[in-house]
């Protein structure tokens, strides 16, 4: 697929079905695009156009395809660890802790997140809300179901992070899947929300958005930089991915770093 | 800064770390093409890149890319673990968090492939020793693209499974010896 087509498969996209593209990182979306094609056996342009016009179904499909659902629970111990003992410490002075999980996928790292300030003894006075531009994802992530086959995975995850407990005690196995705690589950909100036209709802004290905007551009990402600044009190945190930066954003004034390894950032008053 | 429109894509799996660190050991100091290293290596390992940084010499300017880092003339990249390293158009790295290919994250042939698109016959691919089939379709595009591709000879790989799967499907490639390698890429060099 040449970069025109891909221009042109983004402009219907957005003109037929009000779904805006135009600003993905265009080295991973072409992938997700090609990806798309074919498990759907398209081989080419023309068949595709065709469905991006033509097949609402389809079309539905693809913006479910093109996000990338791929999480685990604990993923990057060591932020886990970092946010144990640079954040939450300073989260305890607040009544009430408001907590916004943006691009939660699947849900694995909002639980993750969950635990721990249920170690904290924190959790009661959380709010957290979960959010994703993917129903389906978000569909998943409430029923807080886990194959089992990733449990020793996970696992290991919990420990290298310091958890405290034993981690068998937030999940329940059952033949092939753990289901994880009703305490837990109910301590979220999940809902859909899309980063890209959707603007702020809430004032946070903590907004964890890791491994989202790497399939932004830099345009989008100012863009959903500035709206996690508008959605942070004074002072409240902000977590990227281990791989993600400020450094090549406008919003770099605007943060002091906390931690430069786990990508901690703090909002300026 | 010295502009240098090329760029030199290095990929390897068992056996090709010692192949690594001689060919950056043996780089002239005014060297400016960047360089992109994507190496296989087990999962939530935090990195490979200090122990590089500790055995190569002192004057290298290694870095493991964030997203969006703008690539840069004289420097060498290493790709992150758990994450494939693609190219943009206005000259940045991205990374992609996607499902693993041929169970690699990072996958060789995401890198190449991603390489290929955006520098076409700028583009030098590089494959080495390795266990598995990971960068054979990266080669192929690289050289459909226009670019140069070439493979560790594997009678002289510690791992021949990697380069020879390349070979048999990429005839066009050059087959060479890592000594070979290395002075092919020195030629590239302007100075």
């Amino acid at each position: 697929m040449t970069a025109a087509e891909l221009d042109e498969i983004i402009l219907l996209l957005n003109r037929e079905h009000g779904y805006d593209f135009s600003n993905y990182s265009m080295a991973s979306f072409k992938r997700r695009v090609l990806r798309v094609m074919s498990l759907n056996r398209i081989t080419n342009f023309y068949d595709f156009k065709y469905a991006v016009i033509n097949d609402k179904k389809f079309v539905a499909h693809f913006v479910q395809e093109i996000t990338v659902n791929v999480t685990e629970m604990f993923r990057d111990p060591l932020f886990f660890s970092k946010l144990r003992d640079k954040v939450l410490p300073l989260l305890a002075s607040y009544p009430t802790i408001k907590v916004w999980h943006a691009g939660c996928s699947t849900g694995e790292e909002v639980y993750s997140m969950a635990i721990l300030l249920h170690e904290m003894g924190l959790l009661q006075r959380c709010r957290i809300y979960a959010t994703d531009i993917n129903q389906a994802a978000i569909d998943k992530a409430k029923k807080g179901i886990i194959d089992v086959r990733l449990i020793k995975e996970y696992t290991q995850n919990y420990i290298k992070a310091g958890g405290k407990n034993d981690f068998s005690a937030y999940y329940t196995a059952r033949y092939d899947n753990a289901i994880i705690k009703k305490e837990l589950r109910e301590s979220i909100v999940f809902s859909q929300h899309n980063l890209v036209v959707d603007g702020a709802f809430n004032e946070f004290q903590l907004i964890c958005c890791r491994n989202v905007l790497i399939y932004f551009n830099r345009t989008l990402q100012n863009h959903v930089l500035n709206l996690f600044y508008n959605s942070l009190s004074p002072l409240g945190f902000l977590a990227l991915g281990i791989k993600e930066s400020l450094l090549f954003t406008t919003a770099k004034d605007r943060f002091t770093v906390i931690d430069n390894t786990a990508k901690i950032y703090r909002r300026k008053v | 800064m010295i502009e240098t429109k090329k760029i030199i894509a290095i990929g390897g799996s068992a056996g090709s770390l010692t192949v690594v660190l001689n060919l950056l050991q043996n780089l002239s100091p005014n060297f400016i093409i960047p360089i992109v290293i994507i190496l296989h290596r087990l999962k939530n390992i935090p990195s490979e890149m200090d122990k590089i940084v500790s055995i190569t010499r002192g004057d290298l300017k290694l870095k493991e890319p964030d997203d969006k880092e703008p690539i840069l003339a004289g420097y060498i990249y290493i790709a992150p673990a758990n994450y494939h390293l693609l190219v943009e158009a206005d000259g940045t790295f991205s990374l992609d968090y996607s499902e693993p290919v041929q169970y690699s994250r990072p996958s060789i042939d995401v890198s190449f492939e991603s390489i290929a698109h955006i520098y076409g016959p700028n583009a030098t691919a590089v494959l080495l020793s390795g266990a598995n089939n990971d960068g054979t379709a990266g080669i192929t595009e690289i050289i459909a693209k226009g670019g140069t591709a070439l493979v560790q000879n594997p009678e002289l790989s510690e791992y021949p499974v990697m380069p020879a799967a390349a070979i048999r499907k990429n005839p066009t490639a050059l087959i060479c010896s890592p000594d070979e390698i290395s002075k092919y890429i020195e030629k590239l060099n302007p100075f």
